[in-house]
């Protein structure tokens, strides 16, 4: 009896104790994250406009849905819910975060495997494969903007070289490369976060098991399907999810390669076009409002789906 | 030599209680093409010598939307880094509560200026910036292929369509698989809108929003103004074209990979300067119209110089605006830039007719140029513009035709206005 209420006691004072190192953080949250999104959220219910921020007035749901009746029988749909340029641009963003994070996790794994063995010069590979993930996005965006120019860009140039292509391609501008242009050029940029973070994966791996694999004549392709990838998967999972969160806010690569196109506007850009460039400061908070929710219903399906072991249970 | 170090800072306070000068630390932004920004760090130079203060340049990028978006939210939020904007011709109405009256701070000079000029800055009696320079487009062409394949300098869009292909055909059978027949800004922001609005104005298709504010684009002239300019793409004109901004389109004209160019003023300068292989071949024209009997029509640009109602140095900061919009600063423009000066006496001036020939026989199309739907359309211009630069730009990559685009943008633009803009 004395010692459960020791023990319950001591238990007490542990969680008091935890709460209180956790407070500043929690405190940092509330000011740098929960306040700037309760006041997005607000805003997104008002008729806000940049200049006159504090004469906001509430309007409900106007900025997300409304009926217009036009007096003579007919009316229309208007707000974010009914704008098809919004669709469009939630289509683009997934397209994009689709794409380019399969492309990323297949090339980070391929090259994570690469870096795992035992190789001459491999701490100087390892350091080389992360520069494109350490030049700034702006920069690496207008990089590459020049080197896709369809008149003075290189790459059109070693494509007419090789004689893959007969005349040079608008990359950035034509509609059906746009989109693809991007998602390369986000690629080339997070392959290597991609491949750095498995690569951490990889060597939690015991390798007494590739020894025992090895004794037994285990092929190697074998090897790797039935013991390194399971293995990994925790951790190729959360680098899903890292990617994922980001792709789906994407905004520099876009905006700088392509900005104010149908063809890739993203749900970012969309929001940034209506806040600032348009006098529609409410209606932007409308569609951040609309992204965050977005985002949040993608990735807890996703860790739903995946039954990913975030309570650190399972280890 | 103490006393000496003693009666010299006495000598130096005097002075400067005397005039009153104390030395500012100022900041000006401007986007900058071309040769702008060696000028004008050339003439901040001769105002820091004349007056003491220190005048820092924060450089953005060349798209005006791009500029636009930084500067709504540096005023929105009342910052003082700033004291001097270098303005578009077409923010007045949106942000002329950010800025301060110049009105009585040019009281003295403001009739030596260009009506239109001062006009476009006036909103509500205010006068919102000092026009700095102006801006009305030219057709830019290739005077020695024209001749070369016996073309006349085109004076309608059909004409241009035609000789374009003629030359780009033959200078191609030549072997120069890199010519092409026309270049101009066809990416999706505001450059597009000036010159699809162009395009369709002197077509006889009207100016989008009139100046009483009723919608005017949903009409069968300018449905086919922006049908032909969608069969240039790929055709005459680069399929790139449809990401291009100023710069892009002379880095074609200007490598001599173009017979035509549809450019601003700047162009002019940077196209006959020492390096430039296209300098002793090239000239200028008025841009072509729609045909018979219609008139060209030239996007009023430009760009005016206001004073943040935020700075902390308004008054030496006035001072700048108008140290950079007098006769020396706007000639030395004209001459370097080739930019149209705001000031009607440049225009007389024989130096600038000599160094820059087109600058005197501009003053007719600067007087006559054709401003943007922004005073109709006041804080709802920006959207306006995007929702026409995007039909436009859909209709150039094959997204629908002019007359269901443009149907559609009627629509999107009578919501957009709804009660009243």
């Amino acid at each position: 009896m004395a010692k459960t209420e020791q023990r319950s006691r001591l238990s007490r004072s542990r969680t008091r104790s935890a709460w209180l190192f956790l407070a500043p953080m929690l405190v940092m949250l509330l000011i740098v994250a929960a306040w700037p999104l309760g006041r997005t959220i607000w805003f997104s219910f008002t008729d806000a406009s940049l200049d006159l921020m504090s004469e906001a007035r509430w309007v409900g749901f106007r900025n997300y849905l409304e009926y217009v009746d036009f007096g003579d029988g007919e009316g229309q749909y208007y707000g974010l819910l009914a704008d098809p340029r919004w669709w469009r641009s939630v289509w683009n963003t997934i397209l994009f975060a689709a794409v380019s994070v399969s492309f990323e996790t297949v090339f980070g794994l391929i090259i994570a495997l690469v870096l795992n063995q035992q190789f001459r010069g491999r701490a100087f590979v390892r350091a080389a494969v992360l520069i494109p993930w350490a030049i700034p996005t702006i920069v690496s965006a207008k990089m590459w903007a020049w080197m896709l120019h369809d008149q003075f860009g290189i790459i059109n140039d070693m494509f007419m070289a090789l004689g893959m292509i007969s005349e040079p391609i608008a990359w950035t501008a034509s509609p059906e490369t746009a989109m693809v242009a991007v998602m390369m050029v986000d690629i080339w940029k997070t392959t290597p976060f991609m491949a750095l973070l498995i690569l951490a994966g990889l060597q939690m791996v015991p390798g007494d098991i590739y020894e025992a694999a090895k004794l037994d004549g285990v092929p190697a392709w074998r090897v790797f399907r039935r013991l390194t990838l399971p293995l990994i998967m925790p951790a190729v999972l959360v680098a899903v999810v890292f990617r994922a969160l980001d792709a789906l806010r994407v905004f520099d690569i876009v905006y700088v390669l392509t900005p104010n196109t149908d063809a890739t506007r993203t749900m970012s850009v969309y929001a940034r076009e209506n806040l600032f460039d348009f006098d529609q400061f409410a209606y932007g908070s409308a569609a951040s409002t609309l992204l965050f929710v977005v985002i949040a219903l993608i990735t807890i399906t996703f860790i739903m789906a995946t039954r990913m072991d975030l309570e650190g249970k399972r280890s | 030599m103490k006393h000496f170090r003693n009666l010299m800072t006495g000598i130096a306070t005097t002075t400067l209680l005397a005039t009153g000068a104390i030395a500012e630390d100022l900041t000006i932004v401007h986007g900058s093409v071309g040769r702008d920004q060696e000028v004008l760090r050339g003439q901040l130079d001769r105002f820091e010598a004349e007056t003491g203060h220190t005048v820092t340049i924060v450089s953005m990028p060349e798209s005006t939307t791009d500029q636009f978006g930084q500067y709504r939210l540096w005023l929105s939020a009342q910052s003082s880094d700033i004291d001097v904007y270098r303005l578009d011709v077409i923010w007045a109405p949106q942000l002329a509560s950010h800025f301060v009256d110049l009105k009585p701070h040019v009281a003295d000079i403001v009739d030596d200026f260009v009506p239109a000029a001062i006009e476009s800055q006036t909103v509500d009696g205010k006068l919102v910036a000092l026009p700095m320079f102006l801006g009305a487009p030219a057709l830019y062409y290739r005077a020695d292929l024209l001749e070369k394949y016996d073309q006349e300098v085109p004076t309608t869009w059909q004409e241009l369509t035609e000789a374009a292909q003629v030359v780009m055909d033959g200078e191609r059978a030549e072997g120069n698989t890199d010519m092409w027949g026309f270049v101009f800004q066809g990416a999706a922001y505001e450059g597009l809108t000036c010159n699809a609005q162009e395009w369709i104005n002197s077509s006889g298709g009207g100016r989008i929003v009139e100046l009483d504010g009723s919608i005017n684009i949903n009409n069968p002239q300018a449905a086919a103004a922006i049908d032909l300019a969608a069969s240039w793409v790929g055709g005459i004109a680069p399929e790139g074209v449809l990401n291009y901004k100023e710069e892009d389109a002379r880095g074609v004209f200007q490598s001599g990979n173009a017979v035509f160019m549809r450019n601003w003023n700047y162009a002019y300068a940077l196209a006959a300067g020492e390096d430039s292989p296209v300098r002793d071949s090239f000239a200028v024209t008025t841009l072509p119209s729609g045909g018979e009997g219609m008139s060209s029509s030239a996007t009023l640009g430009g760009w005016n110089l206001g004073v943040s109602r935020y700075s902390e140095n308004q008054e030496a900061a006035i001072e700048l605006a108008r140290f950079l919009t007098n006769y020396e600063n706007q000639k030395e423009r004209a001459i370097v830039t080739s930019r149209p000066p705001t000031l009607n006496a440049v225009y007389e001036d024989a130096e600038v007719a000599e160094q820059q020939e087109f600058i005197p026989l501009w003053k007719p199309v600067v007087d006559n140029a054709l401003p943007r739907p922004s005073a109709a359309t006041l804080r709802k211009y920006n959207e306006v513009s995007a929702a026409f630069w995007t039909a436009v730009h859909n209709t150039m990559s094959g997204d629908g035709d002019a007359a269901t685009n443009l149907s559609r943008l009627e629509n999107e633009l009578k919501r957009l206005r709804g009660p009243r803009w």
